[in-house]
């Protein structure tokens, strides 16, 4: 039996609960992009309840840390492992915050009719990408996938640049859609700071590895 | 006694170590040991047992001469002067002090405990033993514990109590170094931490080397960290750096836990 056995089980846990809230976000973020499309009101409510569960996985996550430094005094790696995950998971519950901020303004758009803006669909793949590609960095420590990450956060920014512009121009034609427009604006505004969590989470990783911090 | 000023860290090092080897007998219990101390810190040394931490420890105040077949090779410079051909014993040890793991009060009183080594070095006017017995106990921060009993035995106060007896008893021939080879290992939690106040506290005036089987210990207080394993240095550097970013694996698994 290698030493430390209870310790090693502990750390695999809460990497494995990191990967989990992970997916939780993966999952609310592929009913984000369904509710869009459809401009689903029903669905974004749902993703909007599904923001609870994320919030309970961060408080779990951030109490097996705690209790990880108390408990075992963790240096080295384990430590920076352990504080990278209490920022992870942050990162992570402010995603969801996201997801579920973009959820209200899709109800609030949903009987307006509006055609999609160019490139949206584009926008929320390119982050639901970012964010599989994270949290694969984080799980294999991959530092490649991680500056992966930070390149895709340029695109991310470039569309939500393109996009606000053509909604400008669209507001100019149809001043009697401009709160819905906004509504839009706002939803590229909260898919881009998504992106930004993102690239934290790509710092956090590069932190695991090097010990070296550039947050 | 005269006040030391604190020793400028940039100056030369208290200790500079080349190429020291040291053999019990046939085996070799340290390894081509290179390292600079500096003055006004605390350098820990860690490692599993039998690593050679304490060998290496006692090399530098020669404890080891007493054993037999021991026999050392390279050089130890203590401020500049090899401490194997250039200085006598009495004189090394008068500036290198040491405390080791169990106290080990002489069964004496207190003063008599703390006067022992100034009247060893031609030290009798009263007032002036007075003078150095209270200020070792000050600086060992124990003066106010045992001023009321300074004529009674050493033995009688506590396990932590003594430890830092044995430190002011150290102190008052006016080391620059002092050794400590697992002072608190014998000790309860608020008396360790009692010694590891004072270690930092007597830093600024003394250079501290410390063997400790305690990783928190050595994280806690010291600024310098040196690895050992199987009589050889893996990694020696500052204290941070080696507890957040060990360059070496074996350093990575061993403050981990995953040694063995």
């Amino acid at each position: 039996m290698p030493t430390r056995q209870v310790y090693l089980e502990e750390l695999a846990k809460l990497k494995s609960d990191v990967i989990k809230m992970g997916s939780l976000l993966e999952d609310s973020l592929g009913e984000v992009i369904a509710a869009l499309e459809n401009l689903d009101a029903p669905k974004a409510e749902r993703i909007i309840r599904e923001d609870d569960r994320i919030d309970e996985m961060e408080r779990l996550i951030e109490d097996e840390c705690i209790n990880l430094i108390a408990k075992q005094q963790p240096v080295a790696t384990d430590l920076r492992q352990i504080a990278s995950v209490m920022r992870i998971i942050s990162d992570i519950e402010r995603m969801a915050d996201h997801c579920s901020d973009i959820a209200e303004f899709i109800i609030r758009i949903s009987g307006e009719n509006l055609p999609l803006p160019e490139h949206i669909r584009d926008m929320v793949n390119d982050s639901t990408d970012m964010v599989s590609l994270v949290i694969e960095a984080y799980v294999r420590e991959d530092l490649s996938k991680a500056d992966q990450v930070l390149n895709e956060d340029k695109t991310v920014d470039q569309y939500a640049k393109d996009i606000t512009d053509e909604l400008l121009i669209a507001m100019k034609h149809n001043p009697d859609k401009i709160r819905s427009y906004t509504d839009y604006i706002m939803i590229i505004n909260h898919l881009e700071r998504l992106a930004d969590h993102c690239t934290n989470i790509a710092q956090w990783v590069r932190f695991i590895v090097t010990g070296e911090l550039s947050i | 006694m005269e006040e030391k000023t604190r020793p400028d860290p940039a100056a030369e090092p208290k200790f500079r170590i080349k190429d020291l080897d040291l053999y019990y007998g046939d085996f070799q219990a340290l390894k081509k040991v290179n390292m600079d101390i500096p003055s006004g810190e605390i350098t820990a040394f860690i490692g599993p047992s039998g690593c050679g931490k304490s060998t290496f420890l006692k090399t530098l105040n020669r404890m080891n001469d007493l054993v037999d077949g021991a026999r050392a090779e390279g050089t130890v410079l203590l401020d500049g002067r090899n401490i194997f051909n250039d200085m006598d014993v009495i004189s090394l040890r008068q500036r290198v002090g040491m405390v080791f793991q169990q106290p080990n009060p002489f069964p004496m009183s207190i003063y008599d405990n703390i006067a022992y080594g100034p009247r060893i070095h031609g030290i009798k006017k009263r007032s002036r033993l007075d003078a150095i017995v209270e200020e070792s106990l000050r600086k060992a921060a124990i003066w106010d514990e045992v001023k009321d009993r300074l004529k009674k035995s050493a033995l009688g106060v506590s396990g932590g109590q003594q430890q830092r007896i044995c430190i002011a008893r150290a102190l008052a021939v006016e080391p620059d170094v002092i050794l400590m080879d697992e002072p608190t290992s014998a000790l309860d939690p608020i008396s360790t931490l009692k010694i590891e106040d004072l270690a930092v506290e007597l830093k600024k005036k003394y250079s501290i080397l410390i063997v400790t089987h305690n990783m928190q210990q050595a994280s806690r207080i010291s600024d310098r960290t040196a690895f050992f394993l199987l009589g050889e240095v893996i990694e020696y550097g500052n204290t941070k750096d080696m507890f957040n970013n060990p360059k070496n694996k074996k350093t990575e698994e061993y403050i981990t836990g995953r040694f063995g």
